[in-house]
């Protein structure tokens, strides 16, 4: 659509005066500025790689699959990090956990292989705030290098090593101990959730003070 | 005719017609949530997620309501029947229940196979609270891994709806599966040493509204929100179940049965639900090939179907009987059409035969008595012709040849050297010859082979297409009460096999790309037995050709 003539305004620049069409005040005040840095001695030059920056700890960087007080996976192959993934980076195979095994009763699922293509990765960090037991995070290793694609497909084996490295690092904190689905699994510390949606003013039921019982 | 009036609107059902709310409601386009209740089995009413306000409109215009709410489904309407399903009473009762039915359950979605198509999910979230009260420690029951060879069970997601039970009692009659204890620490069971091993037995999984009864076979392969479905026809046995194709970036993970009350019903058998591996084995045929001698020539698709074409039209001389082309029934009927048009127009004298037709034992009826005897009314039947199209082939070959010749006569005749080529278009995964008749194949001097899996006979052929398996084509499936059903390409086949209409369609020269739509019009044209076919879309449920509905060709496409 053509603009309307009538909605532009036409600014004139402001004319100069005298001293200003001399440009010295100008000249004179970039000569401050210099003469600033000239007296500041703080450098901001960063001596990468002999000197590694102090990286935020929410920085997004390599992904690590964390460990549970078993020293298990934690995760649980959910593959919501999969789905909500939109690079398609993570590819998840999930196996029945052991039956018989006593190391695994409490478990039904867990990842049988966990492959993510670090190349294709935007580190948007979507897989983080979906996992529902906290097992894949994102560490502040920045600094990925490889000889090969293979190379950077990292699996299970790999994710794990990351976490062993990055889990004492002051920046890379563990940021939970919980190994199970949410709060409702966690049975031995149970507490009264608040309300996941918004409770509307007509609802009766909500107001109760007790399960089951509507006035 | 009588009136019901679901939520201040009148609906009108017939004068004849046994409803409960739930269907009355869903005639007034409004759905009243339910687990326990399944059209096809006995009412329970143990749910109780689908109480609603009941009364009664007098003939003086007065509305009598019942003070208590009542379980839909087992409540029948009548004319002047009121229901409301959308009161502030009935929303009240709907989130109690809800929230008695998640009191034990582990709300463990994140590793549930069911979540994504899961009744608690959907109606959590529609009817649901969308958080518990409970502060006390959930009651969790053990799994258990063994119900059936095909079926294991999450005792804890069980919600205690029973359908499984009812299904075991009522459709399949071998009632394997029980509830055990009472009250909050009911669980379901199999009677010790009898696991639900049933033929049906897969059913209760589809069955279950949660993810307690899992299928072994598709546990933890894939999420269910990443498969894609297809409507598609088992080719299992001539009753020809509806189902869905469920596949993944082409992997084929499932097929669910799919309701259909022209064709079988809403279950299906597990033959047909766990008997589609050979679509996905590494027998499958992947390359054409065009041999002579025993040695290879080319594995080229233009090269092996031009001299395939040429070779052919070689023989429009050959005398009466020399040229036999077999069509397996498990061949759709458009693949059936233009087999037999193509043979016809390169030679008139080509003998149009019907490929083996398997039949295993007896049709297996269900339910079963204590002894294992059928008894009455059926519900299911797995039949003993195991393949899908026998009657929309026949009905071909009645068309072009003008009598059903068998494929036993048709290898006579190859063994004693009077057939010079054969062209057998066979798609059975049980092969369409024995290894002892191979031998007998010998005399041809041209022997065309387009099937789905590698043979020994095959192995011989001097022609080699590779076809597709049903799930990976268009076309037409009759089954055994002529329905004529559409089925869908529900994903690509291996790479080099290509789907068995598109094959014949380029063999025939035809202009143009395969499209089983308008070729059904074609041959509903052509073809006065297969007229129904005329609408081109069969739709979801099918055409019956015995009921030939004249309708005007519709445009396609």
């Amino acid at each position: 659509m053509p603009i309307n003539p009538k909605d532009i305004e036409w600014v004139e620049e402001p004319s100069m005066n005298f001293w200003e069409s001399t440009y010295l005040p100008a000249v004179f005040d970039g000569l401050r500025t210099t003469g600033q840095h000239v007296a500041d001695f703080h450098p901001v030059t960063e001596f990468y790689p002999e000197q590694k920056p102090d990286l935020p700890s929410h920085y997004r960087g390599v992904h690590r699959l964390n460990r549970d007080d078993k020293g298990r996976v934690k995760c649980v192959a959910c593959m919501m990090c999969a789905t909500a993934c939109p690079a398609r980076c993570i590819d998840i195979v999930a196996q029945d956990a052991p039956k018989d095994d006593p190391h695994w009763a409490d478990r039904d699922k867990f990842p049988k292989s966990f492959v993510i293509d670090e190349l294709k990765c935007i580190y948007c960090g979507m897989c983080e705030e979906a996992c529902p037991v906290d097992s894949i995070e994102l560490t502040n290793i920045f600094d990925l290098t490889g000889m090969s694609r293979q190379e950077m497909m990292f699996d299970k084996e790999k994710l794990l090593s990351v976490f062993d490295q990055t889990k004492d690092s002051a920046n890379n904190p563990v940021r939970t101990h919980k190994g199970k689905l949410g709060h409702a699994s966690d049975f031995t510390n149970l507490h009264t959730l608040g309300p996941a949606t918004t409770v509307r003013a007509d609802d009766r039921s909500a107001k109760a003070n007790s399960a089951g019982v509507i006035e | 005719m009588p009136t019901v009036i679901v939520n201040n609107k009148p609906v009108e059902i017939g004068p004849s017609e046994k409803l409960n709310c739930i269907q009355a409601a869903e005639r007034a386009g409004d759905t009243i949530p339910s687990y326990c209740w399944h059209h096809d089995l006995s009412v329970v009413a143990s749910c109780r997620m689908c109480l609603v306000e009941v009364g009664e409109k007098k003939p003086d215009g007065t509305i009598a309501m019942q003070p208590k709410l009542s379980p839909g489904c087992q409540t029948p309407v009548k004319d002047g029947t009121v229901i409301v399903s959308n009161s502030e009473k009935v929303l009240a009762a709907q989130k109690a229940t809800l929230e008695y039915l998640l009191l034990n359950h582990p709300l463990d979605c994140p590793v549930c196979d069911q979540a994504g198509e899961c009744g608690l999910q959907d109606y959590s979230y529609k009817y649901g609270r969308g958080y518990s009260r409970l502060q006390e420690p959930k009651n969790i029951k053990p799994d258990k891994d063994y119900i059936g060879d095909q079926i294991t069970l999450f005792t804890d997601r069980c919600i205690m709806c029973t359908r499984c039970v009812r299904f075991t009692r009522e459709i399949s009659g071998t009632a394997e599966m029980q509830v055990v204890s009472r009250g909050t620490h009911e669980e379901i069971d199999i009677f010790p040493g009898e696991p639900c091993n049933n033929k049906l037995a897969g059913n209760v999984v589809d069955l279950c509204p949660v993810g307690a009864l899992c299928s072994k076979d598709f546990l933890y392969q894939q999420r269910v929100w990443w498969l894609k479905s297809k409507n598609s026809v088992c080719p299992g046995c001539s009753t020809g179940c509806s189902i869905t194709v469920d596949q993944n970036e082409d992997v084929l993970y499932r097929l669910k049965p799919r309701e259909n009350p022209q064709a079988q019903g809403s279950f299906m058998c597990d033959e047909g639900r766990f008997g589609w591996k050979y679509a996905q084995s590494d027998r499958r045929l992947t390359l054409p090939e065009q041999r002579s001698a025993g040695k290879t020539i080319s594995r080229d698709w233009d090269v092996v179907l031009s001299s395939l074409g040429t070779t052919l039209a070689d023989l429009s001389d050959q005398k009466s009987g020399a040229f036999v082309v077999a069509i397996s029934p498990w061949a759709t009927v458009e693949e059936a059409y233009l087999l037999a048009k193509f043979a016809k127009d390169v030679n008139p004298n080509a003998r149009l035969a019907l490929g083996p037709v398997r039949t295993v034992g007896e049709d297996d009826l269900y339910p079963k008595d204590i002894h294992g005897q059928p008894s009455l009314p059926t519900r299911f039947t797995i039949r003993a012709e195991k393949c899908p199209n026998r009657r929309g082939v026949e009905a071909v070959l009645n068309h072009f040849q003008g009598e059903v010749v068998p494929f036993s006569s048709v290898l006579g005749d190859v063994e004693s050297g009077s057939v010079d080529t054969l062209f057998v278009l066979g798609g059975d995964p049980e092969g369409w010859i024995s290894e002892a008749d191979v031998p007998k194949l010998d005399k041809l001097k041209l022997l065309i082979v387009q099937d789905l899996l590698g043979s020994p006979a095959s192995a011989k052929a001097h022609f080699v297409l590779p076809g597709a398996a049903w799930a990976e084509k268009d076309g037409t499936f009759v089954n055994h009460n002529g329905l004529a059903q559409a089925i869908h390409r529900g994903l690509r086949g291996p790479e080099g096999s290509r789907p068995d209409g598109r094959i014949l369609f380029e063999l025939s020269g035809r202009s143009g790309l395969f499209h089983a739509a308008s070729l059904r019009q074609e041959i509903a044209s052509q073809i006065p037995e297969l007229a129904a076919l005329s609408v081109g879309d069969l739709g979801e449920f099918g055409v019956s050709l015995t009921s030939a509905a004249k309708t005007e060709p519709q445009p396609v496409g």
